[in-house]
């Protein structure tokens, strides 16, 4: 009897978790969970695991791969797939590399703003094709997969790598915040957030709209000002707060915002739902479907630009490896949906992370790759199994 | 009550191709009144409303509305009318809460380009209290998770929030038991009792005599006979939607 509600007690709000989680609306709880366990093993295998220098290694390995699975939980959310991501985001990675050598190279901006908007177009024309010719999107990006890593070869030749020389570019993933300015941007950052949550939260209640009670909001406020004050003190005990760190909350915030706070975002969701409700509601399907692929190549082009900036050069390995299908396996594990309408953005960043720290930790006990990708994969079909079975439970108290 | 109809169709045919699916049918929805539409399957009651709604235009016959002749060529001019019509699929994005659904489309927006999500709470809690659906624990609460009659009534919620002034229903209650059933034709009732023309299609006799005012039958693409519910019988409905006197018989040359 929520209708017509003013908060809930203290005590309703959890009874209501509660019953949320028994039905099987777990959220990021298993992934969280899984994450310390993850951190358990290793660093009982290997005591370096747990140390700010290992720490920040995270975040810097994870940057590539949660940027490009931003744009495949939107792709996701739709019901569709892109398999071109990886040799998009390479492709957008050469393109800046070449422009930006000299002798007559372009200033960083240029090039960086040519080759995110040269990714974004790659996208316009994929989902050009997949609505126009009503094409199913995994083989039309499994063809742009094949395209674009020829055209990554043939631009690069048979040179092998190009070194990036510009400060500015090379500093995206190599460049850290003076203690000082990490304690600044990040904290700041935070307080921010939290002081806009209140500010929603009181917006709701005032106008009567049932609301969380304020003691759990206060809490989650001060739960992520604490967090931001953890991250920045551990960082700060290395190299500080990595720029590229920023970057990430930069977009996982402004896309959480655009998927969850706006319309667009809302018809996202309502196409991956049920695409004829969203029709016969006078959405742009069509429309929306082109703008999505597009928001995926970009994002794979921005990680593309991430991972080169880290590696400060591109050669003919680059969107190579299993960059593709860890992009897309972090949105799943995450808790992002491969039939549509559900997910969040986070769990990009929830998926990466898992992925990063397992690929972390078996690096620091010296493990083969071939062990990476099988205890990879094994995480992949936990997180799905996991998310099978909490959606039966879901199904069965849905009738009810 | 002698009252002007809001809708009123005169004369409407509509063929495809060789098959003629309406011919020259009269009909008629009154404002605060449930009129049901019934007939067997292929009697022409889908067709009527497609019509009505702007799916696909009549081939002849007028089309009244507030006394008004118009011309309904797409969805979006029914709705500019005031006319809403909730199809037996419901069009809900199940992953999507009752607010997000009943403003699918129609979002209200926050200065730049930002989801006004407490007004449309709001407005949301507000019509489904005017239409006393009291059964649902929160409007943020994914349709998924409601019964059938929940949902039905989210998409009656949905159609009748625009100020609408005629709602079709199509076939509202052929998915739902017995209590769900009766949530339903109790909100069929009240939308009458607020003011609304209700057209209700359904092969329930039982729920018709429940909510309707007045019976229009359709057999065979014409209109046998306009009953008022309160005067006839179950017996009297069945023998005109099964046998009912027809004008024309069919496969006969049809001229002027």
């Amino acid at each position: 009897m929520v209708l017509g509600g003013k908060s809930l007690s203290l005590a309703g709000y959890f009874r209501e978790y509660g019953k949320r989680i028994r039905a099987g609306d777990l959220g990021a709880l298993p992934i969280i969970l899984g994450l310390l366990v993850i951190a358990t093993i290793f660093q009982t295998l290997n005591q370096n695991y747990l140390t700010p220098r290992n720490f920040v290694n995270l975040i810097l390995q994870m940057a590539g791969i949660t940027t490009i699975a931003i744009g495949v939980v939107y792709v996701l959310l739709l019901g569709e797939i892109d398999l071109s991501i990886s040799y998009v985001s390479a492709v957008a990675a050469v393109f800046m590399t070449m422009r930006l050598r000299p002798p007559d190279g372009w200033p960083w901006f240029v090039a960086l703003i040519a080759a995110l908007i040269f990714a974004a177009a790659i996208g316009f024309v994929q989902g050009l094709i997949i609505t126009r010719f009503k094409l199913p999107s995994f083989v039309v990006t499994l063809a742009g997969f094949l395209i674009w890593n020829g055209v990554v070869l043939i631009l690069i030749g048979n040179g092998g790598t190009v070194i990036i020389q510009d400060p500015v570019i090379i500093g995206i993933a190599n460049y850290f915040l003076p203690a000082l300015w990490g304690w600044i941007v990040v904290v700041g950052g935070a307080i921010l957030f939290a002081a806009n949550r209140v500010m929603s939260w009181n917006t709701r209640r005032r106008r009567g709209i049932a609301s969380t009670p304020a003691l759990v909001v206060a809490l989650q406020g001060l739960a992520i000002i604490l967090a931001a004050v953890v991250v920045v003190s551990i960082a700060n005990q290395d190299r500080g707060v990595p720029f590229v760190g920023i970057l990430l909350l930069i977009l996982l915030v402004g896309f959480t915002f655009l998927a969850e706070r706006t319309p667009f975002g809302r018809y996202v969701y309502a196409i991956g739902g049920n695409a004829e409700a969203a029709r016969r509601a006078g959405i742009q399907v069509q429309r929306i479907r082109v703008l999505v692929f597009m928001i995926s190549s970009f994002m794979a082009g921005m990680g593309g630009v991430i991972l080169a900036s880290r590696l400060r050069s591109v050669d003919t390995a680059a969107g190579g490896g299993s960059l593709m299908l860890n992009s897309i396996a972090a949105a799943v594990i995450g808790g992002t949906s491969l039939f549509g309408g559900s997910g969040r953005v986070i769990s990009a960043f929830l998926g990466a992370l898992v992925i990063a720290s397992v690929e972390n930790g078996m690096g620091l006990l010296g493990l083969s790759a071939g062990v990476k990708f099988v205890v990879t994969g094994l995480v992949l079909l936990l997180a799905v199994l996991v998310d099978a079975i909490s959606r039966r439970g879901r199904a069965r108290s849905g009738v009810a | 009550m002698a009252q002007e109809p809001l809708l009123q169709l005169k004369g409407v045919s509509k063929s495809f191709g060789a098959v003629q699916a309406l011919y020259r049918v009269d009909f008629a929805a009154y404002r605060g009144e449930v009129m049901a539409l019934v007939g067997d399957n292929g009697a022409g009651k889908s067709t009527l409303i497609k019509g009505v709604a702007g799916i696909y235009p009549f081939d002849e016959g007028e089309v009244y509305f507030d006394g008004q002749p118009v011309q309904i060529h797409n969805p979006r001019e029914a709705s500019a009318l005031g006319i809403e019509v909730v199809y037996q699929d419901l069009a809900l994005a199940d992953n999507l809460d009752v607010v997000a659904n009943m403003f699918l489309g129609r979002e209200m927006i926050q200065k730049p380009w930002r989801l006004d999500e407490a007004a449309m709470e709001r407005k949301a809690l507000e019509t489904l209290d005017s239409l006393a659906v009291t059964t649902i624990r929160s409007v943020r609460q994914p349709v998924a998770e409601l019964s059938g009659g929940q949902r039905q009534s989210i998409a009656v919620a949905k159609a009748v929030m625009w100020n609408s002034k005629l709602v079709i229903l199509d076939e509202p209650t052929a998915a739902l038991g017995v209590a769900q059933t009766r949530q339903v034709l109790d909100l069929v009732r009240r939308l009458a009792d607020n003011g609304l023309a209700v057209v209700l299609i359904s092969h329930n006799l039982h729920d018709i005599f429940e909510v309707a005012d007045r019976i229009t039958v359709l057999r065979l693409g014409q209109n046998v006979k306009e009953f008022i519910a309160a005067d006839t019988t179950h017996e009297e409905v069945v023998h005109a939607i099964t046998a009912g006197a027809l004008r024309h018989v069919p496969g006969m040359v049809k001229n002027g």
